[in-house]
């Protein structure tokens, strides 16, 4: 039998991943409900005054994402840790970095993307203006993904651990530190009406530079937490 | 002379020679950062002259900013020991790399702690967020993130591998760290006080500043030797050369 071509790989590998997210449905619910529930406590906690949560209703939307994309994070290699698939990939003839991406995208797509269908519902709940949306969400749709690529690096490195939620966010939160300041950047500007391209711009760059390290990376990292 | 150096210096990266090696060199540096420690601090806070505008609350720069130079000098130690471990393998690299960490968590520590006792009668705040102290508590949290990530691991040379990893990528992410920092600050600039007044220093006050830095230096070495000892003792508990110094130890 020969083995299967490149593209063939990638796809089998999206689709394994796709069913088995499609087959726990209730978990892709979860980091959704998970950010409603932090948004909701912000006017709990600072009152309910408009042109107090207006302020700050980009940087809580961007914070709870991040937030609920950490939470989801830890089960991005867990289960074929448990069931020995991972070191089947380690040991396939394609390379590793590239099945690793698609493995990425299908938790993006499972994570990720609901977070962002829902966060002009999270900026509205604050009263974020209507005009200020789309840069909201161009700005989720940018960051987004760096969160997942440097989140399966750190995921990958702590692999061969038992304890590692509260350890991902102490590696995880610091290495954020830059994108949460560009995209929260990019919003503060839309809303005092400020041109807002140029931080979106140096997402984009970022994105760009860690779609091509990031899984490299992460592949080194693997091969390093599973050499045991 | 030539019981402790050795006649090739890669020899040092084998276990025993730089245990030995460092055992004969620790109390030295020991030895040169008291001196030069208590030089520079005579120096500091007796000899150099007040500020004209701060009093004798600028002298806390004598601890603080050494100590803010070593939290980046030994990053950039960690992450070439951290280099070395990942591609050549080499035990000692790990060790060196591992060790570092925690030094140099205390020295970034120690530089934002007494920022922040600078602060409080300068600027009239524990704590603002201006671009160097917020890069100041990233690099914190990068070091914690090492140590942590080493101790999860049951294997330790593994757990070194790993944590050696994410030097690496903290030490790409340092500069890109300060530059938003700096990126972010001037977009919400509005009145906060500038970090350092003047440019140029007093050289009564310079030669404390640059003695200080040697002694911060030597005690860098001496710490790093006694925990690398100690950390190869350990790691190679079940060799040949540990056997013969715990009998050694057992015998007198």
């Amino acid at each position: 039998m020969n083995p299967p071509g490149l593209v063939g790989a990638c796809t089998a590998m999206l689709r394994r991943d796709l069913t088995l997210a499609w087959r726990r449905r209730g978990d892709i619910a979860m980091p959704v409900l998970y950010a409603l529930i932090v948004t909701m406590l912000f006017p709990f906690a600072l009152g309910p005054e408009d042109t107090l949560l207006q302020r700050i209703a980009g940087g809580v939307v961007l914070v709870t994402v991040l937030l609920a994309m950490l939470l989801a994070l830890d089960a991005m290699f867990s289960s074929d840790i448990e069931d020995g698939s991972l070191e089947q990939l380690v040991l396939a003839p394609q390379p590793l970095a590239l099945m690793l991406v698609m493995k990425i995208l299908a938790h993006w797509l499972t994570t990720a993307l609901p977070l962002i269908v829902i966060a002009p519902l999270l900026a509205g709940m604050l009263h974020l203006p209507v005009q200020v949306m789309p840069v909201l969400v161009l700005a989720l749709v940018l960051s987004t993904p760096m969160l997942s690529l440097l989140g399966a690096i750190l995921v990958a490195l702590t692999a061969g651990t038992r304890r590692s939620g509260m350890l991902l966010a102490l590696m995880l939160l610091p290495l954020c530190v830059p994108v949460v300041i560009f995209a929260a950047g990019a919003v503060a500007a839309a809303q005092q009406g400020l041109p807002w391209l140029a931080p979106v711009a140096w997402l984009g760059a970022a994105l760009v530079l860690l779609l091509v390290l990031a899984p490299l990376a992460c592949a080194a990292a693997l091969r390093i937490a599973l050499d045991a | 002379m030539s019981k402790w150096i050795p006649l090739w210096l890669h020899k040092l990266s084998s276990p025993p020679i730089f245990y030995r090696f460092a055992g004969s060199l620790r109390p030295w540096m020991l030895a040169l950062a008291l001196l030069t420690g208590v030089i520079a601090l005579y120096g500091g806070l007796v000899l150099a002259p007040a500020d004209y505008q701060q009093g004798d609350a600028y002298r806390i720069i004598f601890i603080h900013v050494p100590s803010a130079w070593m939290s980046l000098f030994i990053y950039g130690i960690m992450g070439f020991a951290a280099f070395l471990a990942l591609v050549w393998r080499i035990k000692l690299a790990e060790v060196v790399a591992m060790e570092s960490a925690p030094i140099g968590a205390a020295f970034t520590f120690i530089t934002l702690v007494t920022g922040s006792l600078w602060g409080k009668p300068m600027w009239g705040t524990w704590w603002t967020w201006d671009a160097r102290l917020t890069s100041e508590l990233v690099l914190l949290f990068l070091y914690l993130g090492v140590i942590g990530l080493y101790h999860a691991f049951e294997d330790r040379r593994q757990g070194a591998r790993a944590a050696a990893f994410l030097a690496l990528i903290g030490i790409i992410n340092v500069p890109i760290v300060h530059f938003s920092v700096n990126w972010w600050n001037t977009l919400h600039q509005g009145s906060t006080i500038r970090l350092l007044g003047p440019s140029t220093i007093a050289p009564g006050m310079l030669w404390p500043l640059l003695t200080m830095m040697l002694a911060t230096k030597f005690y860098y070495l001496a710490s790093l030797f006694g925990r690398v000892r100690t950390d190869l003792l350990d790691l190679e508990s079940g060799k040949d050369w540990v056997r013969k110094l715990a009998a050694v130890e057992a015998a007198r």
